[in-house]
């Protein structure tokens, strides 16, 4: 029998029962699905990664005050922290670096134009920050280091606030009152969008001194540094502006290697502890995937088995009429392989569809492999072909006069 | 032109074994049918009719002896082998149809089609084919009914369409009018004449000697051998009266 027309009487076979055709299928469709959708998370994930080291830098070191005392004994010796003026002292001393920044955030309402937002991320921060984070101002300028110095009272609003404030009239020269305090706009930055967690357009950007100065309850932490960012020029420097770092912050802190009094932090630790989480999801996945796959193979097993059972005086007439007991082999391992590549379609369907919703209306950034569609086809075929074996061979292995016999 | 077609010779068949009881359903059988022959088997029930008849469409082998199909020795051959035998040589039909009910008619009749690979026939031929032999059945008009909406009649004669698809060597019906009524069984029998007529070899099994009588030899068979091979039937009823099969 030649292997198309094999194919139509399987389908045939298929067809007569369609209901439990696909109820057989579930188990392939659910694997199929969860290998495109477990794919499209890694995938998604890893690009939300690659978009934060976009944003903040590759090679970028956070260094964090330990803020306790240090010394012998506790309680001895004076807080150790970092303070605004050694953000200087690290830029001129450190070989290697693009720019050094620190942070300290609050909540205030913004007053302007007209109109007031309410809670809006004010960022405390120097002139270091648009290099450490790779943004760049769009109108007017960036905080330098002298408004730092004097504490001036300026801001320079991220792109939303701008918008949402001051519409089309340039920002620049008004002027916006955060919670009380009036500033002046001196500059408008560019459109960077969310990050990570972070919409850099809907933030205000001041003084990191005009922060601790006005916002900072001084006796909670004080003007302390709560991080520091360093963006070292390349990977290549990155071990030589550790090493420094150390040795300069050891001096400054007044402290020796065995209570550094701070600890630094990489985005390459970072990026492997986000990407021992998607590993984890992954192999969870895997886990669902593989298991629904042989599930959904037994399943097709069975009903094959029941097939073969329920055809056997069908089985018989062919055997009768020429056909050769591969010929029936083929006609039922056929019948598997469609099942179980029905299966994989509808699972690719659902699968892309799954992503899709997960990325529309889920809290999960997915993005889909391609190579995903004819893996899980592939994995498909196999499960039919494995699962579908055994009883194809049961229906070749009958006797035909035995099998018309048969009621 | 008396050419031989079928030759069987010291043909037995043992069921079981091995521990199991023994059955020997045939006990040394030796016939000869010639090509255009047309041949009732009778005899008892248990007598080892469709044993024989199984040998005969090579869906069996003998335990011993040869049989020797249009020149072929088929008693050893492999089973893939014998499949294209049943496929290239043998029309079937059966007691009970055996129609797959879920094609109609035509579907029926080209299923010996899907196994006969060298053809070298068109789909359309096949088509064409296939529509020809259920009109030699009278069946012209009913191509695209399903089982289930033809009479046991129609589907025998269906399936006698069937047989005939791949211009087989020889047909052999195992009770071919055992389930249907006097009628029907009388078309039944006046088609498998008129292949007759027209050349077929038909080899037949019957409980009924109205039926046996329409063959031009008659194979009587009692405990798996030949008592007898006469010309006419009623010669033969007389001989082995009272044991003609069935009790009803
Ligand atoms: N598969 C089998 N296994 C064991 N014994 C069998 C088998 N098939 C047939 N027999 C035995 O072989 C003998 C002949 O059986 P067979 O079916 O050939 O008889 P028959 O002449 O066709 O009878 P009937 O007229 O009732 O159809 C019987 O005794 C039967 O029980
Ligand atoms: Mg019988």
């Amino acid at each position: 029998m030649s292997f198309f027309k094999t194919l139509k009487v399987a389908w045939e076979g298929l067809m007569m029962n369609k209901v439990r055709s696909f109820l057989t299928t579930l188990g392939v469709i659910i694997g199929v699905a969860a290998v495109i959708i477990m794919l499209a998370v890694s995938a998604g994930a890893e690009a939300d990664i690659a978009d934060q080291i976009n944003a903040l830098g590759a090679n970028l070191i956070m260094v964090m005050p330990s803020m306790q005392r240090a010394g012998p004994g506790m309680g001895g010796g004076r807080p150790v922290s970092l303070k605004y003026s050694d953000l200087t002292v690290i830029r001129d001393n450190i070989e290697g670096i693009n720019g050094v920044s620190a942070e300290q955030n609050t909540s205030q309402d913004v007053k302007g134009g007209g109109t007031t937002l309410s809670s809006i991320a004010i960022v405390g921060t120097t002139s270091g920050f648009v290099n450490v984070h790779e943004y760049r101002v769009a109108q007017g300028r960036f905080i330098t280091d002298q408004d730092n110095d004097r504490a001036n009272k300026i801001a320079v609003l991220g792109y939303d606030v701008a918008q949402e404030l001051f519409g089309d009239v340039n920002p620049v020269g008004q002027s916006v009152t955060l919670g009380t305090v009036k500033c002046t706009v001196v500059g408008v930055m560019e459109e960077k969008g969310v990050v990570g967690t972070t919409d850099y357009d809907s933030r205000v950007y001041v003084p990191i001194t005009l922060v601790f100065k006005k916002f900072v309850n001084a006796r909670f932490g004080g003007t302390a540094l709560r991080v520091v960012y360093v963006s070292a020029e390349s990977k290549e420097v990155m071990d030589s502006v550790m090493e420094q770092l150390n040795t300069l912050l050891m001096q400054i802190l007044g402290t020796d290697a065995s209570a550094p009094g701070f600890t630094m932090t990489t985005q390459d630790s970072i990026i492997n502890m986000r990407a021992s989480t998607t590993e984890t999801f992954r192999n969870l996945l895997s886990w669902v995937a593989a298991v629904s796959l042989v599930v959904g193979g037994i399943g097709i097993m069975n009903i094959m088995l029941v097939s073969v059972t329920e055809r056997t005086r069908e089985i018989g007439l062919r055997q009768a009429l020429g056909a050769r007991p591969r010929d029936v082999q083929l006609q039922f391992l056929l019948e598997a392989v469609m099942l179980s590549l029905l299966g994989g379609l509808a699972g690719i369907l659902v699968g892309v569809g799954g992503s899709w919703i997960f990325n529309e209306f889920g809290s999960m950034r997915t993005e889909l492999v391609l190579a995903s569609i004819p893996l899980s086809f592939g994995a498909a075929a196999a499960v039919g072909i494995f699962f579908g074996y055994y009883p194809a061979t049961q229906a070749a292995k009958l006797d035909p006069i035995v099998a018309l016999r048969r009621e | 032109m008396a050419n031989t077609l079928i030759e069987i010779q010291g043909l037995t068949k043992t069921y079981g074994g091995k521990g199991m009881v023994a059955v020997q359903a045939l006990r040394g059988v030796d016939a000869q049918v010639q090509q255009g022959e047309f041949v009732a088997v009778m005899g008892p029930s248990g007598s080892g009719k469709s044993t024989l008849m199984n040998i005969l469409g090579c869906l069996d082998r003998p335990t011993e002896g040869s049989y020797i199909l249009d020149g072929e020795d088929v008693s050893r051959l492999s089973k893939n082998e014998l499949a294209r035998v049943r496929n290239r040589k043998i029309g079937f039909i059966f007691q009970s149809y055996n129609l797959l009910p879920r094609l109609d008619a035509i579907k029926n009749v080209m299923l010996p089609l899907l196994y006969n690979l060298d053809n070298g026939k068109s789909e359309a031929e096949h088509r064409q084919q296939a529509i020809a032999a259920l009109e030699v059945v009278g069946l012209g008009d009913r191509i695209h009914h399903k089982p289930n909406e033809l009479s046991g009649g129609q589907q025998q004669r269906v399936a006698i369409a069937r047989a005939l698809i791949n211009d087989p060597a020889i047909i052999l019906a195992d009770e071919p009018t055992g389930n249907l009524d006097t009628r029907s069984a009388e078309d039944i029998m006046r088609i498998l004449c008129q292949l007759h007529t027209n050349g077929a070899t038909i080899v037949m099994v019957t409980h009924e000697l109205d039926i046996a009588e329409y063959a031009e030899r008659v194979i009587y068979l009692r405990d798996g051998q030949i008592v007898s091979d006469k010309e006419h039937a009623r010669a033969i009823a007389h001989l082995h009266n009272g044991d003609n099969g069935k009790s009803e």
